[in-house]
């Protein structure tokens, strides 16, 4: 098992005689980090065999015999090299559609600047030095805007109706209000949890568990199938807003367990201080143990966040378009129906931006704690 | 006398009496149950309402009807003209089945890919960490959809893949050689689990006495007694027969052995690959949360490196690992419901169908969630079970 090493090997007799010179560095580099005993040199020639051989097919697929632009509809060649190469020609023949759906195509300026202020917001809020109060009058202000632009029907802008949203704002949107409100859930659900009120602790404990013991996609299909039997005559709410409440009902139970798992790492001499002071109920938890107990459950927040974009994906079963539902219907289109792949691996750069953009800053920030 | 005698009843005020923080107390639990037994019943009547205007009786009556659901991939014998519940039942049973080896597959895969991130060959670490980057930072929807449009591109029947002899990749799926199950077969595996829980409960014994007087026990002789012998002493004895049957061309389609439908075995696939990135963290988090003295000192006593490993590190890794793994096989098991979305007929498939040919809305979803939430239940049962077995006993 000399796999699991972790730490630096001692040195090696040879390796201070080669430091020397560049080519000896590299030669130490080799020795120490692919030759360094007989097995590790057999599973190194081994893995950079299968390497060498997995990448010269997928760059051949992927690069050479590829295809990347092709005049409108016309996939003859693309027909012909199936399988051979790649036919990345329906990447710019359908992003509009992938990326913004039966948007009003005149218009689709105003889901793209959505989008940008998505992710302008998503930025400020991942600055440490701006985290503070008028963050969320910041938060209020955007998600207004982002409504605005999207719906239109002021200002000059023409209405535009939910049902013609699509792809990657609805994702955004989805994921960015699911959070926005499940996370204030998400607190009270955690207070209620520890609070010494029976009843309060029971309701809690039912809502989080019935929540996260079922899959989300029955979640969205009691949102779609069910909700309108529990609604009274002529009540009648947009499947997307339905969806979306599905979604913050979904994060409020998650974002509860992580954030009960700060509190319970917050000192009990916190409470008996914040007490001795004779603070509320609310002060002492909104000014004393909430802003600890959060601080110590910042990085596994932010995979819950990543967890949670991915999910929005799943909206594609109950048939509402987000990023993924556009991509699976613009390949349809009989012209280009056998190029789902390109279009996946397309659709699958764009989730990967984000989620590795969150997952890098989660690391990030679990390494600052540690150094703390 | 005269001075006890009122202080009586001035006691038992006292402990009448609620402070303040109590009555508030009483009074916010008042309030939030009030609230939410309204919002419940407000839901309620205007569900009982909605289905009487639309004439959908409420209750599971419907369990006794006619499915007339055609299911392709079963375990269990069905066909359209069997009832609702049992259609149930088969999709409690391919759940069950794609959760199962996912878990187990996942497992394996997972702790591979966790030590070879650790390990001190730069390449095989870093091909480790970029399979868990990948594979943690895309929709499992996504990959899901991808696996199955790859396998609907593989060769048809008759061009079938075929990796070695015996094995077969097409458009079809996957198929195995098998060994026909009959009641003998059964017999034997019966002989061979009873023996394992009749050699684990014997070691144990052993242990002990061992502990005792210090006299080593060999536990090989017993092994082979119970766990090959006796098996193979009761297949003997009921003459069943081992021989494996190749899958072969006939016509457009394959004849004889084990058929792992396109399906399921995109669902599969994705499962398993997409949970053991995440299990692959949690073992690498495991092993490095074990103090390296622990090695240092188990070398210093001279022992193997095998058996420094089974016995010091991962006993003390796993009181780590055990928690998070087990939310990662809930979650794996409430994602295999994404089957819905390439047609693998799971329980949710089955009851979102029910759903849309009775209108049995509440039923339906309430019969999903007592599935799920009895199979989490279980898995939870479980791994609590072996957490407490595994946990550090402190003098």
């Amino acid at each position: 098992m000399t796999a699991v090493t972790d730490t630096p090997q001692s040195p090696l007799p040879f390796q201070s005689r080669y430091r020397k010179t560049a080519g000896g560095r590299i030669f130490v580099w080799l020795r120490t980090n692919l030759f360094a005993s007989i097995p590790s040199s057999i599973i190194s020639v081994l893995l950079i065999f299968v390497l060498a051989k997995a990448l010269i097919s997928f760059l051949q697929w992927g690069f050479w015999n590829a295809i990347w632009i092709l005049p409108s509809d016309q996939t003859g060649p693309c027909r012909a090299i199936r399988g051979i190469g790649a036919c990345w020609a329906v990447v710019p023949e359908k992003y509009r559609f992938i990326l913004f759906g039966t948007y009003p195509f005149d218009q689709q300026w105003r889901p793209a600047l959505a989008t940008l202020i998505f992710i302008t917001l998503f930025f400020v809020s991942s600055r440490r030095n701006w985290w503070r109060r008028e963050l969320v009058l910041v938060w209020a202000g955007a998600l207004a805007l982002i409504g605005l632009l999207m719906w239109g029907g002021i200002f000059g802008l023409s209405y535009v109706s939910q049902d013609r949203w699509g792809g990657l704002p609805v994702t955004l949107i989805l994921a960015t209000f699911g959070l926005a409100f499940g996370f204030p859930l998400g607190i009270l659900v955690a207070l209620g949890r520890r609070s010494k009120l029976p009843a309060i602790r029971s309701i809690c404990v039912l809502y989080v568990e019935l929540i996260r013991g079922v899959p989300l996609i029955s979640l969205l299909f009691m949102a779609s199938v069910m909700f309108p039997l529990f609604m009274p005559d002529g009540v009648n709410i947009d499947k997307l807003l339905r969806a979306q409440i599905a979604f913050i009902l979904y994060a409020g139970a998650y974002l509860a367990e992580v954030i009960r798992g700060g509190l319970q790492a917050v000192p009990r001499g916190q409470h008996d201080a914040a007490d001795a002071l004779g603070l509320s109920y609310w002060k002492k938890n909104g000014l004393i143990i909430l802003p600890q107990a959060i601080r110590h459950v910042i990085p596994p927040l932010v995979n819950t966040f990543i967890a949670f974009f991915k999910d929005t994906s799943l909206v594609l079963i109950i048939g509402i378009f987000d990023l993924l539902t556009t991509a699976k219907t613009s390949i349809i289109d009989p012209a280009w129906q056998s190029f789902s792949v390109e279009v996946y691996v397309f659709v699958g750069l764009i989730y990967f931006v984000f989620c590795y953009a969150m997952s890098r800053y989660s690391r990030q920030l679990e390494a600052q704690a540690r150094s703390n | 006398m005269t001075i006890s005698t009122p202080e009586l009843p001035r006691r038992k005020r006292q402990r009448v009496s609620l402070s303040r923080q109590q009555v508030t107390g009483l009074i916010w639990q008042i309030v939030v149950v009030g609230i939410a037994v309204a919002a419940v019943a407000w839901l309620w009547s205007n569900a009982l309402h909605n289905l009487s205007v639309r004439r959908i009786s409420t209750g599971f009556a419907f369990l006794g009807r006619e499915a007339g659901m055609p299911i392709d991939d079963t375990w269990i014998a069905y066909s359209p003209k069997n009832t609702y519940l049992r259609a149930f039942i088969v999709g409690v049973v391919n759940t069950l089945r794609v959760a199962a080896i996912g878990i187990v597959l996942a497992t394996v895969l997972g702790t591979l890919i966790g030590i070879a991130k650790l390990s001190s060959n730069w390449l095989l670490s870093r091909l480790a960490a970029i399979y868990v980057e990948v594979l943690r930072d895309v929709p499992l929807l996504l990959q899901l959809l991808f696996w199955y449009v790859l396998m609907q591109g593989l060769p048809a029947a008759r061009a079938a893949w075929k990796p070695i002899e015996g094995v077969f990749l097409s458009n079809r799926g996957l198929i195995l050689p098998s060994i026909p199950i009959e009641e003998a077969n059964l017999w034997v595996i019966a002989a061979a689990v009873a023996g394992l829980i009749a050699l684990y409960l014997l070691r144990r014994r052993l242990i002990a006495q061992q502990m005792v007087d210090g006299r080593t026990r060999h536990v090989w002789p017993y092994a082979l007694a119970l766990a090959i012998g006796f098996p193979a002493l009761v297949s003997l004895a009921l003459g069943a027969s081992w021989t494996i049957t190749l899958p072969e061309l006939r016509g457009f389609n394959f004849v004889g052995g084990l058929t792992l439908a396109p399906e399921y075995f995109a669902l599969l696939i994705a499962l398993v690959t997409y949970t053991s990135a995440f299990i692959a963290e949690i073992v690498r988090s495991g092993i490095q949360a074990v103090p390296r003295g622990q090695w240092d000192a188990a070398q210093a006593l001279g022992l193997r490196r095998s058996f420094v490993l089974q016995r010091i590190v991962l006993p003390q890794a796993l009181r780590v690992i055990i928690p998070p793994m087990t939310s990662q096989y809930l979650n794996l098991t409430k994602n295999s419901s994404l089957a819905v979305a390439v047609g693998y007929q799971d329980i949710v498939s089955i009851a979102n169908t029910t759903l849309n040919q009775t209108g049995q809305a509440i039923e339906a979803i309430a019969l999903i969630m007592l599935v799920f939430l009895t199979i989490s239940l279980g898995i939870s049962l479980f791994m609590n079970w072996y957490n407490a077995r595994i946990a550090l006993v402190e003098r």
